[in-house]
This record gives C-alpha cells, structure tokens and sequence, in this order.
C-alpha cells in the first residue's frame, strides 16, 4: 500500500511538473504555454496522456521488434525506483533510512543508459543510433564528477542513508559544499539531457536522438522517464544540498517541494536561456573541468572534516572563496572547445 | 535491515507493473479497434527526412566513444572505493586522508597519460 501512495505521489509531481515546464518556458518565450484544458490548462498532462493513448504505435519494419519493445520499460523502471529511497518529511517515504542509500540511487540511476541505447539500436535509425551514441558517451562522463561532488557531503555527515544526511544539515550543505553544490548541479543537468548539455536529442541535427522511431505509449513511457528523471535530480539536489525537509513554519513536505520545485525551476531556466553545446566542448567540461574541480573539492572537504570535530561557521566563507579562487583558475587554465573541429 | 531490500522488490514489482500495463493498455486498444493500426509498407520504413534509407545503421561505429567508456570503466572503480572510504574518514583521521591522496594520485597518472595523449580531444 506504501509503495503505490509513494509512488501516486510522485507521478501526481511528475504531472505537476510537466504543466509547469511547458507553462513556463511558454513564458520564457513570450507566448502563453498551453491554456485550453481545464481551468488555465492544467489537465493538459492528463489530455496529453489520453491523446497518447489512442496514437497508432509504429514499429519500423528493419528494427529489431523485441528490444523496441523493451527499452521504454527499461529506461523507466530505474527512474521510478529512486524515489524509494527520497524522504518527503521526517523518516516518511518508502525507505528513507536505507543506510546505503545515497550509493543505491547512483547504482540504480546510471542503469537508465542501458534503456537508452537499447532505444537507439533497435530503431535501426542513423539518427537513433547517433543518438543513443552521445547519449551514452555524455552520462558516462558526467556520471563521475557527479558521484565525487556528493562525496563531498558523506564526508561531512559519515553517513549514506538519506534522513541522515537531512538530519546532519543545521545550515544546509550548499552553504558548505558550494562548489560541491555547482558541480552536482551541472552534471546532473547533462545527465538529465537539459538544454545546454542535450547533444542527444538535437533536434536541429539529429530529428530527435533516440526516440526518432517511437510513437504513441511508448513515447510517452519515455517522456515521463526523462521527466521522471528530472524530479529525482531535483529531489537528491534539495535533499543533499539545501537541507530536504527542514524549515521553519511550514509543513515538513510543503518545504520538500517547495526546495525541489526550486532546483526544478533553475533547471529549466537555463533551458530556455543557454544554447546548445558543441561535442568536443561538451566532453572536455566533464574531464578537463568538473571532474579535477571534483577531486579537489573533495580532498579540501577531507581535510577540513579531519582538522575540526565540529565545522566552525567562518568555514562557509572560507568555502566560497576557494570555489571562487578554484572556478576563476580553471576558467582561466583551460579554454576548451576553442578551435575549430573536423566532425 | 533485509526487510528494506524487500521493500525495494516489491517497488520494482509494482513498477514493472505499472510499465508493462501502460505498454499493454493501447494493444487492447487497437484490439477493440478505439486506436488505430494500418501499418503499411511508407509508413513502416525508416524514418530519415523523407530520403531513401541506405544500408543498415548496425555498423561499426566511431572508435572515440569507446575511449571514453575505457576511461570510465577506470575512474568509476576508484569512485567505488572512495565511498566507503568518505563514510569512515572521521574514525581514520589523518592517515586515512594521506593514503586516499595517494591512492588516487597513482590512478590520476592514467588520466593524466590519457589527457597527454590526446584522448580528451574530439579530433
């Protein structure tokens, strides 16, 4: 019973969210977003999902039937699992005192390339297969700065299990990790495939990456597994980072979705500012920057974590300034992506 | 303990539930005939912006991909081992901190070998 209300609840987030992009990147564009389903069209997710629904479902000829029919199961299946371990407020969610738990949602996170590139192959599709391709290249990479950047924050609290971690936060972990905190934030936005970082779906060169050849529910389980995924990023960052569910005032889960709608609304923000990367670019950020940013900052918060029991207050500046000293260093070090490239 | 591992089988019971109905629901749909189902030989084919397909996309594919796998595969070994490192460092102090540096020093030589070699360039 448990799971499917914790499950309901964040597939009723998931909808929420996706009314919400599409209203507000309608905005961001100077245009008014959909507004004809129900009262300032709110039920548009819900009339999407029947429109969906009663598509014809076309399955290319050439493509490999069996693994078509696959991947969108499997790229949502690990998207939904992370939820399990997320607490909504003080010990409530599926497990939120798993004691492995931050280490359970990277395994379980990293499974969904695995459904991507199934995607890709199957279709039997040029664009697909490119696609599925970057994307594959794209989340290795940035899964290991983001791995690092958490560490960071296991460091400080000793412990994996999520309530812990929110337990530990007297001021919220950004104010600690800042660097930590904007090296999670990147990669997690080119592990979801936003804007800046979405070689894979470009659809000015690749008609739309990996789902080129889907249609009807199978195209829906997709778009609900990226914003799934989306949610879940959103989720682990206002957990991690901005202290999940405490707050003064409101009610614990009232704060939770209002730290997550946050991070959420900066996501998709840099959606509609930032235009798209280069390959060559996109792939020197994660290995030439973010990932020896990570390194560093990792080693710094070791030793900060060995030098004093308890982390004293002045640390927040002294951590500001070193992620500053650090991301003006590197900016000024390495000017990838500058010159020309054969593709 | 083992009764939370439970708990995640059951959520991937309902999960595998959820997806396979969802992926089930439009066959029963197009099998009482409320969707529709003409496949024909157009629409059928691969799509690449109207242009008549050439040959199969199951190729070999371009080699700089899988230098990066190779790196991954690497690199995500060592993350492993740092994170039980992270939760335990407060019990293991100084030492602990100076054996990680380097530990990850002599696995950062193989980055470093791999940055001096061109393999982080897309070339």
């Amino acid at each position: 019973m448990l799971v499917v209300i914790i499950l309901a609840f964040f597939l009723a987030m998931v909808m929420g969210f996706i009314y919400i992009e599409r209203r507000g990147v309608g905005r961001f564009q100077v245009r008014l977003g959909p507004n004809r389903a129900g009262p300032q069209g709110i039920l548009q997710p819900v009339a999407d999902t029947i429109k969906l629904l009663v598509k014809e479902d076309i399955v290319p000829a050439k493509g490999d039937k069996w693994v078509h029919w696959l991947a969108p199961v499997i790229t949502l299946i690990p998207v939904m699992m992370i939820f399990a371990v997320v607490p909504i407020h003080d010990g409530v969610g599926l497990i939120p005192d798993l004691d492995t738990g931050i280490l359970y949602v990277i395994a379980i996170s990293s499974l969904a390339v695995v459904g991507i590139f199934m995607a890709g192959w199957a279709s039997n599709n040029k664009y697909s297969l490119i696609g599925a391709m970057r994307a594959v290249a794209q989340m290795v990479s940035y899964e290991i700065p983001l791995v690092l950047s958490i560490m960071g924050v296991i460091l400080i609290t000793g412990s994996l299990s999520m309530n812990q971690i929110v337990q530990a936060q007297s001021v919220p972990f950004i104010l600690l990790q800042p660097l930590g905190f904007l090296i999670y934030f990147l990669s997690a936005s080119a592990e979801l495939n936003r804007t800046p970082f979405d070689l894979l779906e470009a659809e000015s060169e690749i008609v739309a990456g990996y789902h080129t050849e889907y249609s009807g529910m199978k195209f829906a389980l997709f778009y609900l597994a990226e914003y799934g995924h989306a949610l879940a990023m959103s989720a682990i960052a206002a957990t991690l980072f901005l202290g999940g569910w405490l707050g003064p005032g409101l009610p614990s889960f009232l704060w939770f979705v209002i730290k997550v709608l946050f991070i959420f609304f900066i996501i998709f923000w840099i959606r509609s500012t930032l235009p798209r990367l280069r390959v060559d670019q996109l792939m020197g950020f994660a290995w030439k920057c973010l990932f020896p940013l990570a390194l560093i900052n990792l080693f710094i918060t070791g030793a900060e974590v060995i030098i004093w029991e308890a982390l004293p207050w002045w640390l927040v500046i002294v951590n500001l300034f070193i992620a500053t000293v650090l991301l003006v260093l590197w900016s000024k070090l390495f000017r990838s992506g500058r010159e020309k490239i054969a593709v | 303990m083992l009764a939370d591992y439970g708990y995640i089988g059951l959520l991937l019971l309902v999960v595998i539930f959820f997806a396979v109905t969802a992926l089930l629901l439009p066959l029963t749909l197009s099998f009482l005939r409320l969707s529709p189902k003409k496949p024909n030989l157009v629409k059928s084919s691969t799509y690449e912006c109207g242009m008549e397909t050439v040959g199969s996309s199951w190729v070999q594919f371009n080699f700089r991909y899988y230098f990066y796998a190779l790196l991954f595969v690497a690199i995500d070994v060592l993350t492993i081992f740092l994170y039980p490192w992270a939760v335990n460092l407060k019990q293991l102090g100084l030492f602990g901190l100076v054996a990680m540096v380097v530990f990850v020093l002599i696995v950062s030589l193989g980055y470093f070998y791999a940055w001096k070699k061109g393999v982080l360039e897309w070339k």
